[in-house]
């Protein structure tokens, strides 16, 4: 496979063929990709694919990426496609929307979605209100992508979560992935999007590994917008997520699997347009509901998801008020013990499920 | 010669009659009068004799080009200021005729259009924003005049003129402006948000369309197609930081962008010696050349900016360009703009530099019109502009099934919130 040949190639990535034994000839292979090689991989394949498709940003080019995702794309594209922009982030996120006005296909990464802020106007006024401002004649198909949420060491001005802010704006798309799975195949559902999307990926999430079939390396796998995805099947208690949290649920779940809880756990994937639905037929089943999520609690994620369901018919089934787990309302702090309590921890996730469950 | 002048005299008799005289009749006496002159210019192609029109119309003398007009004429004009540039326009211009006509055409359309929106927002069928373009028309004009229909343009908020210019039929900007569905936007839009082919408005916040539209200039340099991009600011946008980030990218990838600052003195209430510590908008630029321009004069503004395209096209990066320019009206409707500039300053701009009067003049006394001819094109375009205001007025609203759509492109029909969890509204891309 071409994708395989790829990764192989690019420098040092945790690589392991898992061949699964089984009675008949044709063995399906499937491979372990961290999220950052998911990304690259996906960037590289839809550049390939469509010539009008482009990437801009800081250090995106000769550096290969301030994270490395784009990594081994200038080599193969050259200057033309991988562009490296002076630190000016209201410059050149106004000169990427320009570009998607013309008809091209840019994909503008922000260093941290933290340095979003200094072109905000850009993403929402240029790039979100112009397809309904012109009604319908002149659409915006952009990427703006980065590593969204805290980090590690970083402080406050690098660790802010912005799914909230973005996910309030109609005319955007708000994706949130968390495995490399969903790095893939969103990324390439974003890129091949007429509509401007932002595309809210995790720093600390970059070096993990996931496996990932045949099915999902193919290269025109993609996850549709819209739609999450149960990850974990239970009946008690539902716990909605996005993003890094995913992976906290599922720990939670496991633990609290021994004592007999059997928690359904949701991955958001897309933060908006929100997947309520399956949300509802989750809660519907298990009565109880507990949002997680990195970001600050007031106005976030989970008190839209917490709205919903009091406005929907899943209401009915809940057994006991749903609640969200987040971020402390502080800015973030810089000492190890002091960030580690700044953030939703797997004991936290457990406590709120007891508490729910009235245990 | 005898009936010659017989000829003539009737014609202006007819000028000042009654409406009672028939088309026919002037047809007669106008082909009759050409058989008597004699023939300088190329000959007319040959034109059937006009159908009568009906009793009780304006007369409209026929638009074929009398044979004693000058079909063109060599204008000298304003050298323009130059900043890091060796050479610069032309100093002088060819006028046609039929450009001449063109010109006078277009800008007194933008002007009465302008003019008749003022009146609809002071009788509130406009309402919000409307920012008029009344003394700038000649920027807009020669802008257009000397690039092409597949270069691209785009500009700030006072932004009627040129929609017009790029292609947008007075109706559908006036019934944008009055909120209908025959608006250029459907209505959803509004005075700053209108769209056309190669046009990306009309845009809202100040500064932001310079960004803007140095990615539509990266956009032809990544295609390789020869086009330009024109992107203009006021020169109250001019002290924006957004701009020097794209001014700083399109020199150092060599976009093919012409930034145009059009200074009209006065950022809405702040004059610029107020707002800026350098007022020389031409050299703001810095490393970037500019030409510092007189926007009151059509051909200037051709000039500067066939040049300027040239320069672009021959891959050697930006240039900036500042047009001197005046509005008459405030800075909105809700300005009357007297509070910081005096009613005699804004007379003497009127009397002294009026941009349609300056074409006019340059071509009666040229001999390539007539008043006649000036006055039918008035009268054309002031019907063009009564019927595109009624259109306006008497279009239907947006219905209300159209609230949600064009949220999103090419994308399957969703639900929307509506005010209430139990309003539940459909949006189609």
């Amino acid at each position: 496979m071409a994708s395989l040949r790829c990764f192989l190639r690019s420098g040092k990535n945790a690589v392991s063929l898992v061949l699964r034994r089984e009675f008949s000839k044709s063995s399906p292979v499937s491979v372990q990709v961290n999220v950052r090689d998911a990304l690259n991989q996906a960037l590289d394949e839809e550049l390939e694919r469509d010539e009008r498709v482009f990437l801009l940003g800081e250090e995106v080019a000769q550096y290969d990426g301030a994270y490395k995702v784009s990594r081994g794309l200038w080599k193969k594209y050259g200057d033309k496609r991988i562009i490296d922009t002076p630190i000016t982030e209201m410059g050149f996120a106004g000169i990427a929307v320009g570009a998607a006005f013309a008809g091209l296909r840019p994909i503008c990464e922000f260093m941290t979605w933290n340095f979003s802020m200094q072109a905000i106007d850009q993403v929402i006024n240029s790039a979100a209100k112009t397809y309904y401002m012109s009604a319908g004649q002149q659409a915006v198909p952009i990427v703006f992508r980065g590593p969204n949420g805290s980090s590690a060491g970083v402080a406050a001005q690098h660790s802010q979560c912005f799914a909230a802010w973005y996910g309030h704006c109609p005319g955007l798309k708000v994706l949130s992935p968390w495995n490399s799975e969903d790095a893939r195949g969103l990324l390439k559902a974003a890129i091949r999007d007429d509509n401007p999307v932002v595309f809210l990926e995790n720093e600390l999430m970059y070096g993990v590994p996931f496996e990932l079939s045949e099915e999902v390396l193919h290269k025109d796998f993609v996850i549709p917008i819209g739609k999450a995805k149960v990850e974990r099947q239970g009946t008690h208690i539902t716990l909605v997520s996005h993003s890094r949290c995913v992976g906290f649920c599922l720990d939670a779940a496991a633990v609290l699997a021994k004592e007999g809880i059997e928690c359904e756990v949701v991955n958001l994937r897309t933060i908006r347009p929100l997947d309520v639905e399956t949300i509802e037929a989750s809660v519907m089943k298990t009565g109880h509901m507990v949002t997680v999520e990195g970001g600050w609690p007031q106005y976030g994620v989970g008190a839209e998801i917490c709205a919903r369901i009091m406005e929907g018919p899943a209401f009915n089934y809940l057994d006991a008020p749903a609640v969200r787990v987040t971020g402390v309302d502080i800015p973030m702090p810089y000492a190890k013990i002091l960030e580690d309590h700044s953030v939703p921890q797997i004991k936290d996730v457990i406590f709120s499920v007891k508490k729910v469950l009235n245990m | 010669m005898q009936n010659m002048l017989t000829l003539i005299a009737n014609l202006f008799r007819l000028g000042n009659a009654s409406k009672n005289m028939g088309a026919q009749a002037v047809s007669e006496l106008l082909i009759g009068l050409s058989e008597y002159v004699d023939l300088t210019s190329p000959p007319a192609p040959a034109t059937p004799r006009q159908p009568p029109t009906p009793p009780g119309t304006r007369m409209v003398v026929s638009t074929r080009s009398f044979a004693d007009f000058t079909p063109q004429a060599n204008f000298p004009i304003k050298k323009c200021e130059l900043h890091h540039l060796d050479e610069g326009p032309s100093d002088s211009a060819v006028l046609t005729r039929e450009q001449g006509l063109q010109y006078y055409r277009t800008m007194q359309t933008v002007r009465r259009m302008e003019l008749k929106a003022d009146q609809l927002y002071k009788q509130k069928i406009i309402r919000g924003f409307c920012h008029l373009y009344d003394g700038q028309e000649a920027c807009a004009m020669g802008i257009e005049a000397g690039i092409n229909p597949t270069d691209h343009l785009i500009t700030a908020y006072r932004a009627h003129g040129y929609t017009f210019t790029r292609g947008v039929p007075v109706r559908e900007i006036l019934a944008e402006l009055t909120g209908r569905r025959g608006g250029v936007a459907k209505g959803k839009g509004g005075s700053m948000h209108m769209y056309t082919k190669n046009f990306y408005g009309g845009n809202g916040i100040v500064g932001a369309q310079v960004p803007l539209g140095a990615g539509v200039a990266l956009a032809c340099q990544y295609r390789g197609n020869n086009q330009v991009c024109v992107t203009l600011y006021g020169d109250g946008a001019a002290n924006q930081g957004q701009i020097y980030e794209a001014f700083n990218m399109a020199a150092l990838w060599k976009l093919p962008c012409i930034f145009i600052c059009e200074n009209n003195k006065f950022g809405m209430g702040t004059s610029v010696e107020r707002a800026s510590a350098c007022t020389d908008y031409y050299k703001r630029g810095d490393y970037i050349p500019g030409i510092k321009v007189d926007g009151m004069d059509v051909l200037c503004v051709r000039e500067a900016i066939k040049f300027a395209a040239d320069h672009c096209r021959a891959g050697k990066g930006p240039i900036v360009m500042e047009l001197e320019t005046y509005r008459y009206h405030g800075h909105s409707m809700s300005d009357p703009g007297v509070s910081y500039r005096t009613r005699e300053e804004i007379q003497e701009v009127r009397t002294k530099n009026d941009p349609i009067t300056m074409l006019k003049e340059r071509m009666l006394s040229n001999n390539m019109s007539s008043v006649e001819e000036i006055k039918a094109i008035d009268l054309e375009i002031r019907t063009v502009i009564e019927d595109a205001a009624q259109y306006a007025i008497s279009d239907p609203e947006p219905p209300l099934d159209e609230l949600c759509n064009h949220i999103f492109a090419n994308d399957a029909p969703m639900e929307v919130r509506g005010t209430n969890p139990w309003v539940k509204l459909k949006s189609i891309s």
